[in-house]
């Protein structure tokens, strides 16, 4: 019997450390600032770079949770009519009468609930896909939205309120700090947990996760609760900062979170990500935008910019797989996107 | 003009590391139904892979009615007049029996595009009537048994006028009658001047239809019969009859007091009524052909893919296992059949691959501690001496054997007391099969019991003190593995010629006497 | 051949039940409100209707292939506002130039989704919402944000809807020659089966030979082509072409087709389904207002619809792989 030793140590190789996709994402970031500073003459300041994100971090809570359902190879549509309905219900309960924090709690609670059902249906019926599935919550929550508030808007909230959205604490957003915190949160969650090493595990090879005790199903109805959560805390950011609420607010957000989280390196086939793209994801297409504006480019303009970067995303992260060849267990059998 | 309709000569195929035809023979007349037997893993599917144009032979000459022919692709094979139906049906399952009998060659109108469905009902259904169909052409494939849907498939292979129908295991998913009336198409085939060869495990089909047949043995030909011939006894003896060559180490294992018990656990559709038990340090075989059900039962035991009714019972407490996590939790333990699909994270290291059964085991409060987990991968990969680099190494990186290794490191993280392996040297080489053979020898040293899913004969008598033979979802016989021979689990593995019904009752009866004799 | 008088009952039930729903639905509301089973309501509930038919026989093809597309919206909206802008430029254009136009404008888009979802790989539902944003972002762009509203319409223009030809109005004629020509195309030609077989198995396409490829192009393209030619009927019809046209109308559509028995998993659907899908769902647009419903429920009884639709298709195809599971006799 031959002495046989298996190294431990990993593999540092300098040339895997420079192909990152984070490196692109960093130069992109870099050119899009240098652009914009081209036309405002104060740009670089911390007040800029601190403060601008105020525009675009509501929407960033829900980029986390996207990753994590893209990397199981799913797909949510509903965020934005999850955002809208939790919203709305906390306007109407507030105006009635229930106190703001109660609101508050009631908007999470009802987003959570939404997110819930989202997980429920999928691990019940396998057999239907995540698009399916969450293009009809989608009309359904934002359909209970319309029910409860008609076209009108609902607001009058305690003047406390719009700190969520507006407030410093310090020369720092509010925002940015919650957002900081959450980074931390699920940066940990994702990576250094079981649940992200099950997430993962699925994401590459479900049936080998089930043969191997993993409880899947539970997997399906976390994450989409959690994104529900998310979308929920979306809701109060995006509430305060807007002041009032309608059943068609967050129209279009599903567009830009997936856009987010595929443009940082995440494959739509699932099993592969860090969450350090879609992090500088969120920050690229913020300052683009921001740019845009000084631009002057109208916000449709700016769909088109999404939905063109979009697929230009997804087409890159095609290419980049593609060589690895296929994955094994192949999510495929049976379970349609 | 020759009478044969199919020759071939000196055929052999290699891949690499395994010679999988060696100077193969085969002749098959007009007319004539041919059987052809083997083992799994004889040569039979390489044989039909090379005359249905799949593979290209290393050497050797094929001959249609005398003349030499090259099949380079499944459509020269179709040019040949040569069609093949195996145990599974491709098809439109939404479709209709007639579109899945003509897409692609339809009878279209030239003028309008338009498909003439009248002509191809028609047609369809002519074909459906000659092979005694009970259902019409306008039926949807998907709703069809899957007897109708062979017979579907036999029907689109008389419509690309093949002269030579190969059949491979069509009879494996069938009930009593319905392969009864498989039989009659066959025979109605016959009549039509179609030559069949006819592989199945069962001689019982054979006896019925062929009037040769011809047997390979680890990719060598055999020989070839006339069924009037040679006996039931001769013919298995030419399936399995080799010299116990390989190593087996010796079993010294203390076998000592029972550690699991299934009673009469079924699964509607897949396995009925099975019952038998597991020792400490005993390893016991489960035998039985393609469709008998012997990974469900594991799958079950498992918790998987629970069964519909029956019991389990581990170290003599009941268990309930509606989830592989269960099972795991009961001390279960299962290396599964399709290791690349349910066994392994392909695209993961070995040490995120040995992990991934017991991941709280490695780091505290629902953290992971990467450390510690390159550590014991590092442990258990050197004790069962995985050959590769570091633990860092991707395993579609690995050999076969090594896989395996590695999905047996990850059973070992936990405290197992049943450890049960679906066909664990399938696709193994030769140094790697003893590797394991090695490895289940400690582990029945150490007072594991062990469950051995194995189609292979030396492999079963070799290393089990115990074998279950299963055929189409029961438990045929349980045999002492010390006592009994090849022949013996190959006959109680396959479907019978019930020639007289007292000739079936005696073999029940013989059958439940040796069940009794090797009870503990 | 026993089976087949059984099977043919068996394959029509679901067509059959939705007939039945129909007439039971349009009694009850008859009972509710009288005004409901008048002529001249009915008429408009076929005119309203119309359009989603033209559509929905596009989205059942996509459906069939197993797809998705939700960007249909948004080529009605462009479709129409270019359309109208030309319009309202060459007053004198004849209408059915401006008909090609708009059928021109939505093949163009069609294309690139398919071209997306066949030969980049990319999935249906993110080739669509891309190319949704996209389109809706041109529509922007291309009316400068205002709108085209009636009075720069030509007569003969706001005539392609309003207008009858032979006593039909032509919407209902336009809807109902789709209606033949995709019939028979489904039905009864080659490249139509093929559709069904992508759907059904791509595997099993790919082993047959069929050009699986070209087929899923062929049906985004032609989805396009639908929905360009139901902009220029829509912008038509309310003589109104404004940046949010039909926005979110694929929602509407989806939940006919899916209501008329077409399966988002693919490879099975049938034209009587979606004609009888689309007026069941007409019918409750028109009919819901009539009985005091208001018409903010519209959105999330449509959602209730489809979910329900495809949970049902999921449940009898359960029962259905048990049975064949208990006739394997063990």
């Amino acid at each position: 019997m031959s002495e046989r030793t298996l190294e431990i140590e990993k593999p540092r190789s300098l040339k895997n450390f420079f192909f990152q996709w984070e490196w692109f994402l960093i130069a992109l970031f870099v050119i899009i600032n240098i652009v914009n500073s081209l036309l405002s003459p104060y740009y670089f300041t911390a007040d800029t770079f601190l403060s601008t994100p105020m525009n675009f971090l509501d929407k960033a809570f829900l980029v986390y949770p996207m990753m994590m359902i893209i990397v199981l190879g799913n797909i949510d549509v509903s965020v934005g009519s999850i955002i809208a309905l939790s919203s709305v219900i906390m306007a109407v309960s507030y105006n009635a009468g229930l106190s703001m924090p109660l609101a508050m709690v009631l908007c999470l609670a009802v987003s959570t609930f939404c997110g819930f059902i989202n997980g429920f249906l999928q691990a019940k019926f396998r057999e239907l896909s995540s698009t399916i599935i969450t293009i009809s919550t989608q009309i359904i929550y934002r359909g209970i939205a319309y029910i409860i508030l008609e076209d009108k808007a609902a607001g009058k909230f305690p003047t406390w309120f719009s700190f969520l959205g507006w407030g410093y604490i310090g020369k720092v957003p509010f925002i940015m700090i919650v957002f900081i915190v959450f980074t931390i949160l699920f940066a940990i969650l994702i990576h250094k947990t079981r649940f992200g090493r099950q997430l993962f595990a699925m994401g590459n090879n479900s049936t080998a996760c089930r043969y191997s005790g993993i409880k899947t199903e539970n997997m399906l109805i976390s994450v989409s609760t959690i994104m529900g959560f998310m979308a929920g805390i979306t809701a109060l950011f995006l509430t305060s900062r807007m002041g009032s609420t309608r059943p068609n607010v967050a129209t279009g957000y599903e567009l830009d979170v997936i856009a987010m989280v595929v443009l940082g390196g995440v494959s739509t086939s699932g099993g592969k990500g860090r969450i350090t793209g879609p992090l500088l994801s969120i920050f690229i297409i913020g300052f683009l935008n921001y740019g845009l504006g000084l631009f002057n480019i109208s916000a449709q303009v700016l769909l088109i910019i999404i939905g063109a970067l979009l697929i230009v995303a997804v087409m890159l992260q095609n290419l980049r797989f593609d060589k690895s060849g296929q994955k094994s267990g192949a999510k495929h059998v049976q379970l349609k996107r | 003009m020759s009478e044969y309709v199919l020759e071939l000569d000196h055929i052999s195929k290699s891949f690499p590391g395994v010679k999988a035809l060696d100077d193969v023979h085969f002749k098959l007349e007009k007319g004539q139904i041919h059987a052809l037997m083997g083992e799994n893993g004889a040569g039979k599917s390489t044989f039909i892979k090379i005359i249905t144009g799949v593979y290209q032979p290393d050497s050797g000459e094929i001959r249609v009615d005398g003349k030499p022919v090259v099949i380079r692709s499944p459509l020269d094979s179709q040019k040949l007049g040569i069609a093949a139906i195996y145990q599974h049906v491709t098809c439109f399952p939404d479709l209709s029996v007639t579109e899945n009998i003509f897409i692609g060659h339809e009878n279209v109108s030239k003028l309008t595009r338009k498909i003439d469905w009248k002509t191809l009902h028609n047609r369809a259904g002519e074909l459906l009537e000659k092979l005694d169909a009970d259902f019409s052409p306008q039926t949807v494939m998907g709703s069809l048994s899957v007897a109708q849907q062979q017979i579907v498939e036999i029907a689109k292979a008389l419509s690309t006028n093949a002269r030579i129908l190969i059949m491979d295991e069509p009879t494996a998913p069938l009930s009593k009658r319905e392969t009864e009336d498989l039989y009659r198409t066959v025979e109605t085939l016959q009549k039509n001047g179609v030559s069949v060869i006819f592989i199945s495990h069962r001689l019982e089909d054979m006896y019925r239809l062929a009037s040769s047949v011809t047997v390979l043995r680890d990719g060598r030909y055999i020989g070839t019969w006339g069924l009037n011939e040679v006996s039931q006894d001769d013919i298995v003896k030419a399936m399995v009859g080799r010299e116990i060559t390989q190593f087996f180490p010796p079993r010294h294992a203390k076998i000592d007091g029972e550690v699991l018990r299934v009673e009469k656990l079924s699964r509607t559709g897949y396995f009925k009524d099975v019952s038998f038990t597991v020792n400490k340090g005993e390893i016991v075989g489960l035998t039985g052909l393609i469709g008998a059900g012997r990974t469900e039962v594991c799958e079950a035991i498992y918790g998987v893919n629970p069964p519909d009714s029956g019991e389990i019972f581990v170290e003599g407490k009941k268990v309930w296992n509606r989830h592989a996590s269960h099972g795991i939790k009961e001390g279960i333990g299962y290396l599964p059949e399709d290791r690349l699909k349910q066994g392994l994270v392909l695209d993961w290291q070995i040490y995120r691959n040995v992990s991934l059964a017991s991941l709280e085991q490695f780091g505290k409060h629902g953290f992971m501690d990467e450390g510690q987990e390159r550590k014991i991968a590092k442990t258990l990969g050197e004790k069962l001496e995985v050959k590769a680099t570091s633990v860092h190494d991707k395993v579609s990186t690995l050999s076969g054997g090594n896989q395996q290794k590695v999905i047996v490191a990850k059973l070992l993280t936990r405290d197992m007391k049943v450890i049960i392996l679906d066909e664990p040297t399938k696709g193994v080489d030769v140094g790697a099969k003893t590797a394991i053979y090695e490895i289940m020898n400690h582990l029945a040293e150490e007072g594991y019991g062990i469950l051995m899913v194995s189609s292979e004969m030396p492999e079963v008598l070799g290393m089990c003190d115990r074998i279950v033979a299963m055929r189409e979802g029961r438990v045929s016989a349980i045999l002492d593995a010390k006592k009994t021979t090849q022949e013996e689990i190959l006959q109680a593995s396959m479907v019978l010629y019930q020639g007289k019904q007292e000739k079936a009752d005696k073999q029940e009866k013989k059958s439940e006497q040796k069940v009794k004799e090797s009870q503990p | 051949m026993k089976n087949s008088q059984s099977s043919k009952l068996s394959d029509n039930a679901r067509e059959l039940g939705l007939l039945g729903f129909i007439v039971v639905l349009a009694l009850l509301f008859q009972l509710r409100n009288p005004e409901f089973l008048t002529f001249s309501n009915l008429r408009d509930l076929l005119n309203n209707t119309a359009i989603l038919g033209v559509l929905s026989v596009g989205m059942m093809m996509i459906l069939l292939t197993g797809g998705i597309d939700l960007s249909i919206g948004a080529t009605i909206a462009f479709s129409g506002m270019v359309t109208a802008l030309t319009v309202s430029a060459y007053p004198t254009i004849s209408p059915i130039l401006s008909l090609a136009e708009g059928t021109l404008v939505g093949v163009v888009v069609g294309v690139i989704v398919g071209f997306l979802v066949a030969y980049c790989k990319i999935l249906p539902i993110i080739a669509s919402l891309g190319m949704m944003n996209i389109v809706r972002g041109l529509t922007y762009l291309v009316s400068k944000g205002k709108w085209v509203s009636a009075y720069q319409m030509s007569d003969g223009f706001k005539a392609i809807s309003t207008g009858a030809t032979l006593g039909i109005s032509n919407l209902i004629l336009i809807a109902i020659v789709i209606y033949v020509i995709f019939a028979y195309f489904l039905s009864s030609t080659r490249t139509g089966r093929y559709i069904y077989a992508v759907g059904s198995s791509p595997d099993t396409a790919d082993v047959v030979g069929i050009p699986r490829k070209r087929i899923l192009l062929l049906v985004y393209t032609t989805m396009g082509a639908l929905a360009g030619l139901a902009g220029v009927l829509w912008v038509s019809r309310y003589a109104s072409a404004q940046g949010d046209t039909a926005q979110g109308y694929e929602m509407s559509v989806i939940a006919a087709v899916v209501l008329g028995g077409v399966s988002v998993s693919g490879g099975r659907g049938k034209v009587i389904g979606i004609i009888l899908g689309t007026i069941l769902f007409g019918m409750l647009n028109n009919a819901l207002p009539l009985i005091n419903i208001s018409p903010f429920w519209q959105q999330a009884i449509q959602g209730v619809v489809i979910l329900l639709a495809v949970i049902s298709n999921v449940l009898i195809k359960r029962n259905n792989d048990r049975m064949t599971l208990r006739r394997r006799a063990i």
